[in-house]
Formats: C-alpha cells, sequence, structure tokens
C-alpha cells in the first residue's frame, strides 16, 4: 500500500549524518544513511530511496558523479545535493544534470523541512497521478462490457460478487471476448481499485524474459541489465496482477509462480532482498486448464492455487442479441475518436452482423466496424463495407472445385477458348487444362 | 505508562517560579512529578565562536553528568542560543527513544524578533518546547495535528499555533510506548 517517504543520506562527516538521520526520523521518514558514495550505491542496489541528499564533496567518488549513477539506476529519485562551500559553478552543474535542488550547509532549519516537504508531495503527486491514470483507464473499459442479454447479465452479476473478495480468480473465454476487460472490471469495483492494475501478457515473452518482468532485476543481473529494475508484482503492491494467456507458462515459471502465489515475497533475478508485496492475482486463459492439468502440462497445485474463482465468458454468437447494441457502442467510440459524425448502420448491413458466427468475437466486431467506419461514406456504414458484404456476391461458390471451374471457365473465355493461351495465364500445361475442361464438362458457348 | 520520574535541568539560572510553573505544566501532561534541579555547568567549552553559539549536539551528551538524582527522562533548559553543525538554530533537540533532550529559550523570546517582552507567552512556549522534546524522548515521532505539540515547528510563531497537549492518537501510541 501507500509507502512512507524514504530518504538515503550521503554525506562523510559523522555530524551531519547523525543530525541528519535524527532530525528525519523525527519527522517520520524512513531514513537511511552512507558515509560515502560507494556504500550509498550498495545500499541502492538492494533497494530504492524516494529522496537521496548527498554531499557534494565526499573523498573518492563526489556527490555530482553519485548523482548520475543514481539518475541512471533510477531517474525518478530526487537527489538534493548538499554542500558547505556555495559555488554558483557546481549548484548549476547539478541542476543541469537533474537535482531537484541544492543547499548549502547549515539549513535554515524552516528551509530543509519545506524543501523535504516539497519533495515528498511532488513524490505524492507523481504517485497519485500514476494510479489515477491507471483507474481512469480501468473505468473507461469497465463502460467497454456492454449487452442486455441474460449470459452478460449473469457475467456482471458474477464480476460484482467476485471483486468484493481478495480470491484469485481465473477468467476464461475464446479468444477476443473480453477477458482483460473482465479483469479491469474486476479490479475497478475492487477495495484494490486505488492502487495499480498491472497487466502482464505471459504468452508474448520467453521463460527469462518472463522471469525479469514478473519478478524485476539487479543491475548486472543479465548482459543488458544496466539498471535496477521493479517486477511487475512489485508494481502491483496494494492492486492486482492480471496474468494472461496463463497457460503459456512454462514448468520451471509454473513453480516460480507457485512460491509467489503462497508466499506473497520474491527475489529480483540477480537480488538479495526479499521484496513483499500485498497483490490480487487474477488470470485469463483460452485453453482448458483442467485438460491440461490432467495431461501434465500445467501444474495442479498452481490450478488450484488460481482457480478459487471461475469465470467464463460466453462467446458473441451465444448472445447475438447483444450485437446491435455492441456496433452502436463501436460507432459511438470510433466516430469521437476519430472526430466525426455520428453516423449510422443500413438495416441489410445489421442483419448480416446478426448472421455472422464471429470466431475472433467482440474484438472482431469492434474491428469490422472500425475499419468499416475508415472506409465508409461518412454518413452510414453499408453492407459493402464489411467483409461479409464483399463476399455476397460470390455466395454461390461454395467449394473450392466450384471456383476452379469458375475460375478456368472465365479464362477460357477470356482467350476465345485457345487452350494453350488458356494454360499458359492458368501456369499450366495443355494436358492438365484438357483434364480439368473434361471433368468439369466445360463446353464452348454458342 | 510506566512510572517515571523525570528531572527539569535548570541550566540557565531561571526565576524559581518559571521553572516551577513549567515543571506543574509537564508534569501534567505526563501525568508524573517533574523534579528541579539546579545545574552550574561551565557552558565556554560548548561555545562556537564562529557560529556564535552553543554545541547541542555535546550538551546533549553533557547533561546526564550533570544529576547526581535517579531518573528515566531528563531534560536541560538553557538560555543560548542552541545549534547542531547542520542546522542554523534549534529550539530544542532530543533523540528518538533516549532518555535525555535539551531546550533553549533563547529563540522562544519575543525580544529577539524585536517585539515587546511577554513572559506569559515565554512560558507558554517553553512548556510546549519541553513537553515536545521529552515527547520524542517517548518515542513519539513529529504529528501532522495542527493543535498536537508534538506538531514539528521550524519558527517561533509554528509553537504559538499548536496546544500545549499531546493528540489523541499520540496519547495512544505514548501509553501504548508504555505498555
Amino acid at each position: 500500500m501507500a509507502d512512507k517517504i524514504s530518504i538515503l543520506i550521503v554525506d562523510d562527516e559523522d555530524s551531519v549524518r547523525d543530525s541528519l538521520l535524527n532530525w528525519f526520523i523525527e519527522d517520520g521518514y524512513e531514513v537511511e544513511a552512507a558515509e560515502n558514495a560507494k556504500r550509498a550505491l550498495q545500499l541502492l542496489e538492494k533497494r530504492d530511496f524516494n529522496i537521496i541528499l548527498a554531499d557534494i564533496k565526499m573523498p573518492g567518488m563526489d556527490g555530482l558523479e553519485l548523482q548520475r549513477r543514481i539518475k541512471a539506476l533510477n531517474s525518478e529519485t530526487i537527489v538534493i545535493i548538499m554542500t558547505a562551500f556555495a559555488s554558483v559553478e557546481t549548484a548549476v552543474q547539478a541542476l543541469k544534470d537533474g537535482a531537484y535542488d541544492y543547499v548549502t550547509k547549515p539549513f535554515d532549519p524552516d528551509d530543509l523541512s519545506h524543501l523535504i516537504r516539497n519533495a515528498g508531495a511532488q513524490i505524492r503527486l507523481r504517485q497519485e497521478n500514476e494510479a489515477l491514470k491507471t483507474r481512469v483507464t480501468t473505468l473507461d473499459d469497465v463502460d467497454d462490457i456492454i449487452g442486455k442479454s441474460e449470459a452478460i447479465r449473469k457475467l456482471l452479476e458474477q464480476i460484482e460478487s467476485v471483486a468484493q473478495s481478495n480470491s484469485s480468480v481465473i477468467i476464461t473465454g475464446e479468444s477476443g471476448t473480453g477477458k482483460e476487460l473482465v479483469a479491469r472490471a474486476i479490479h475497478a469495483n475492487s477495495q484494490r481499485r486505488y492502487f495499480p492494475l498491472v497487466s502482464v501478457h505471459c504468452g508474448a515473452l520467453t521463460e527469462s524474459l518472463l522471469e525479469s518482468e514478473l519478478f524485476g532485476h539487479e543491475k548486472g543481473a543479465f548482459t543488458g541489465a544496466t539498471f535496477n529494475r521493479k517486477g511487475r508484482f512489485e508494481m502491483a503492491d496494494g492492486g492486482t496482477i492480471f496474468l494472461d494467456e496463463i497457460a503459456t507458462v512454462s514448468p520451471k515459471m509454473q513453480i516460480e509462480l507457485l512460491r509467489v502465489l503462497e508466499t506473497k515475497s520474491f527475489h529480483r533475478v540477480g537480488g538479495n532482498k526479499e521484496i513483499t508485496s500485498d497483490f490480487r492475482v487474477i488470470c485469463a486463459t483460452n485453453r482448458d486448464l483442467e485438460t491440461m492439468v490432467r495431461n501434465g502440462t500445467f501444474r495442479e497445485d498452481l490450478y488450484y492455487r488460481l482457480n478459487v474463482v471461475n469465470i467464463t465468458i460466453p462467446p458473441l454468437r451465444e448472445r447475438t442479441d447483444d450485437i446491435p447494441l455492441l456496433v452502436n457502442h463501436f460507432i459511438n467510440k470510433y466516430c469521437t475518436s476519430m472526430s466525426r459524425d455520428l453516423i449510422t448502420i443500413e438495416p441489410a448491413a445489421m442483419k448480416q452482423l446478426e448472421k455472422f458466427e464471429f470466431p475472433g468475437n467482440v474484438r472482431e466486431l469492434e474491428n469490422m466496424i472500425e475499419r468499416a467506419i475508415v472506409i465508409g461514406n461518412g454518413k452510414e456504414i453499408r453492407l459493402k463495407d464489411l467483409p461479409m458484404g464483399k463476399e455476397a456476391p460470390d455466395s454461390s461458390v461454395e467449394s473450392l472445385e466450384e471456383l476452379e471451374k469458375k475460375h478456368i471457365e472465365q479464362i477460357l473465355a477470356k482467350y476465345e477458348w485457345n487452350v494453350s493461351r488458356s494454360a499458359r495465364a492458368l501456369h499450366v500445361d495443355r494436358v492438365t487444362l484438357y483434364n480439368k475442361i473434361r471433368k468439369y464438362g466445360l463446353k464452348q458457348k454458342e | 505508562m510506566e512510572e517515571q520520574r523525570i528531572i527539569l535541568l535548570s541550566c540557565g539560572q531561571f526565576d524559581r517560579a518559571f521553572l516551577r510553573q513549567v515543571a506543574l505544566a509537564v508534569g501534567k501532561e505526563y501525568n508524573t512529578a517533574v523534579i528541579t534541579e539546579e545545574c552550574h555547568l561551565d557552558l565556554n567549552p560548548f561555545y562556537n565562536p564562529n557560529r556564535r553559539q552553543y554545541d547541542g549536539d555535546r550538551l546533549l551528551r553533557q547533561i546526564p553528568l550533570c544529576t547526581t538524582l535517579p531518573y528515566t527522562r531528563l531534560i536541560g533548559l538553557f538560555r543560548v542560543d542552541l545549534y547542531i553543525p547542520i542546522l542554523t538554530y534549534i529550539f530544542g533537540q532530543a533523540i528518538l527513544g533516549k532518555s535525555d533532550a535539551i531546550a533553549s529559550v533563547f529563540r522562544l523570546r519575543n525580544e529577539l524578533y524585536g517585539l515587546k517582552q511577554d513572559e506569559e507567552l515565554l512560558l507558554s512556549r517553553t512548556v510546549k518546547e519541553v513537553i515536545h522534546e521529552l515527547g520524542h524522548t517517548f518515542g513519539l515521532i513529529h504529528c501532522q495535528n495542527q493543535a498536537c505539540v508534538m506538531r514539528s515547528s521550524t519558527y517561533v510563531e509554528e509553537i504559538d499555533l499548536k496546544s500545549s497537549s499531546l493528540c489523541g492518537v499520540c496519547r495512544e501510541k505514548l501509553d501504548q510506548e508504555g505498555k
């Protein structure tokens, strides 16, 4: 949940470190101190600090160099440079390098208090801003669950009841049914809604990338790990983590996941420090996990840990009543986002949509409407703006054979039944063409 | 809270009536008797001529040696201007959860700010400062409640804005600390 502001004091003078340490502890901050830059960097390898107060002149690495290294590790850390000797040049350099402020020792207690309070306010604003952005996105998405069918009504009831608990959830459904949308709705209706919802598409990442993505990594943990990075479990502290395509996770990662779900604690890749995080887990899959458990490709213990609540989203073909509502919703959504006047849909087009099977479910319908708005006349969506509208004239062609017969007929007509030229155009030899003519019983029209 | 024995160590030849009133108010807040004791500490070794102030850190370490009485909490009250190396001045100083604290009336006097002398206001500020520093010795950190005596004050007008009492939250923490 919301953290205390953490401060690291870096100064080679004992009295300065002790005074500041005492001052900040009395103010209720979480404080640590380091006697030099090297020690500070060692501490920073183990954990992050919100604010770092660093002396500019220290034996070994100076405050400016330390600041550069801190910013390379985490650009959001607020660095305040302290000095006993005010110098405009160093102050300018510190600020150019990204210092939050520059203060001269000794400080006026009021100035120090204000400085830290303002820095703390900036940190909290940034954290709130991130949480609100996530929340706005989440709430927008919740409105996207459209439908009045019995299936959707039941789904919304399930979401509402599940949201109140802290239980793990598995969302199942065909591709494009809106599994992530349901996860967002659960999060947005839960008590965790003011904290982040962090999504991870497990299927898109290799085992090692997924490990680093979920648990984070320490600088130098592997080639390319040039800075410390928080993992998704850490980012989801207080909120919800959504693991999409959970069925694609490797056996090794399944063990890791099970351990994290049981203890809510983990180590970053290459790190020694145990990190704890308070998160709720929601998973999604379009595969049958029960069968995978029986086949031995998905761990049974992990399955039972995740499958406390199961929500199944019906495919669009089982709730065709919702298609008109969804169509109007997507017309509204895309006309608004493209800054166009609201358009309508011709009845024939709507009828075709209601008959269509939609193997790609709501996502396919959404893409169809978006495309139709882009290529259409700007007044209404016509049947010919939809993919099934284009196929309509060829609806008599039912098989590959009939298509082949029709195509050969067209080519023969084009070359006035000159078999040699027709065979060349069809990229077959004359014998093959004669066989096809015989097979399909084609005759030159008089 | 366990039974306390608080000593108010006078390190500045304060008027007895003034000390008694401070001790009474502090004792009332912490629900214990506060003993006043006179201390004749030579302050010259603690003077920093560059800053023309007295070293608060060293005085904080010195005051336990100035009393022979047993105590659970000790606060030294000074007249001189106190500093710690990192700050230009301090009203007082304590280490969180440790038994000793210091406070000074130097910057609590109206005269320092070109205002009319006000002994009543000085007494009120001193009481608040002593209760505040002793609060730190009991493990209390700064409080966000505007009226609480544990609210941080970095200039003298801020001391006037708060009361001389602990808020409910700090009072509860204090009771828990003592358990």
